[in-house]
């Protein structure tokens, strides 16, 4: 079987900047990933890649062997960075819009999530406070029984009561086939559930290890060494 | 609720010595069948794989037992859950001797004060 995503020497370059150098990387299934890294360090680049919203400028990257497109997009549930939907659109016609939009939606999932967390379906996504909208937005996502998630800052914008149950929400929807890929700053609430991490440092892969790995060889756990790291 | 965990040390010894505390104080009992890997993950609010390695390792040990279609048992072996319990005693004990010697007492000085403190309770 292919390995759900694969880049090889990928390479993504802004006039002289370089965005990511050089990423070579490979990702199997059945494992949640950390995507780790400071502001700038080229996250949202590469997840922006494996959803075939930037072309690389250089190298290779495949989504279950195919590059990224029109059939990528059908095994991959993307949850971008900021607001997709409109603030006009109800909770239950985005829901119906996932329905329509992907065939691996599952509506009943969804409003069982949305029931759970008390989301009035009835009410526009504008009237939604950032926290509320954030839910919604990762119900939907995770909603779909895609072979890959790719979630950029998921809980970046949400209390921390909430930060538990979406992930408890991430560990209960997905497969064992599946894979989810995490880009997030709060290492420490996430450290726990993650197989694997991924240092990005100025576009560069610099770390490609797992929790435990780190925890056992360094003596300390993966927010601790992202900090020393990153010092700034 | 989620497991009570520590950064610095692996995860996967951490949710072992867990379920190793829960079969000594008789959360499991000998024989029972413990939860599939997923709901100990969830409960846990750990990585499944991780969960899985853990429980790979207890078996390795012999405290756990798979059946292959109906999952995974604790062992009904008495001395081994007798040797547990020691092994568990004698680490905590550890610890505490170690505490000890770092606020500057020998091994018995710390005897004495352990008699007289069990004298006090009694009187």
């Amino acid at each position: 079987m292919k390995p759900i995503l694969e880049c090889r020497r990928l390479t993504k370059r802004y006039g002289s900047f370089f965005a990511l150098s050089d990423l070579t990387l490979t990702l199997e299934r059945g494992q949640i990933v950390g995507l780790l890294g400071p502001n700038g360090s080229g996250k949202t680049t590469l997840i922006k890649l494996i959803n075939g919203l930037l072309v690389p400028t250089d190298g290779y990257i495949a989504v279950d062997g195919c590059a990224p497109g029109v059939e990528t997009k059908k095994i991959v549930s993307y949850l971008p960075d900021q607001d997709c939907l409109g603030d006009q659109m109800r909770v239950r016609e985005a829901v119906s819009l996932y329905t329509d939009f992907y065939s691996d939606f599952s509506t009943e999932r969804a409003k069982k999530m949305l029931d759970a967390l008390e989301i009035d379906g009835s009410l526009r996504l504008g009237a939604l406070s950032k926290g509320t909208k954030e839910k919604v937005q990762l119900i939907l996502v995770m909603s779909r029984d895609a072979r890959l998630y790719v979630l950029d800052e998921p809980i970046g914008g949400v209390d921390p009561a909430a930060r538990d149950y979406i992930l408890r929400t991430i560990l209960t929807n997905y497969n064992e086939e599946a894979t989810v890929l995490i880009s997030t700053h709060l290492i420490s609430d996430i450290e726990n559930v993650l197989d694997h991490v991924l240092f990005l440092k100025e576009g560069r892969l610099v770390m490609n290890e797992t929790v435990d790995e780190i925890r056992t060889r360094y003596g300390k756990s993966v927010d601790a060494l992202f900090r020393e790291v990153f010092r700034c | 609720m989620p497991w009570d965990l520590d950064n610095e040390r692996p995860i996967y010894l951490q949710l072992m010595e867990r379920i190793q505390q829960d079969i000594v104080s008789g959360v499991y009992k000998p024989g029972d069948k413990i939860p599939s890997v997923r709901d100990l993950a969830l409960d846990a609010a750990v990585n499944p794989n991780t969960m899985q390695k853990a429980l790979s390792e207890l078996e390795r040990s012999g405290l756990v037992y798979s059946q292959r279609t109906s999952g995974r048992f604790i062992t009904e072996d008495a001395g081994m859950l007798k040797e547990l319990k020691r092994k568990l005693a004698s680490e905590h004990i550890q610890t505490f001797f170690q505490k000890m010697r770092q606020l500057g007492f020998s091994d018995n000085e710390t005897l004495n004060i352990i008699q007289e403190v069990i004298k006090g309770e009694n009187v």
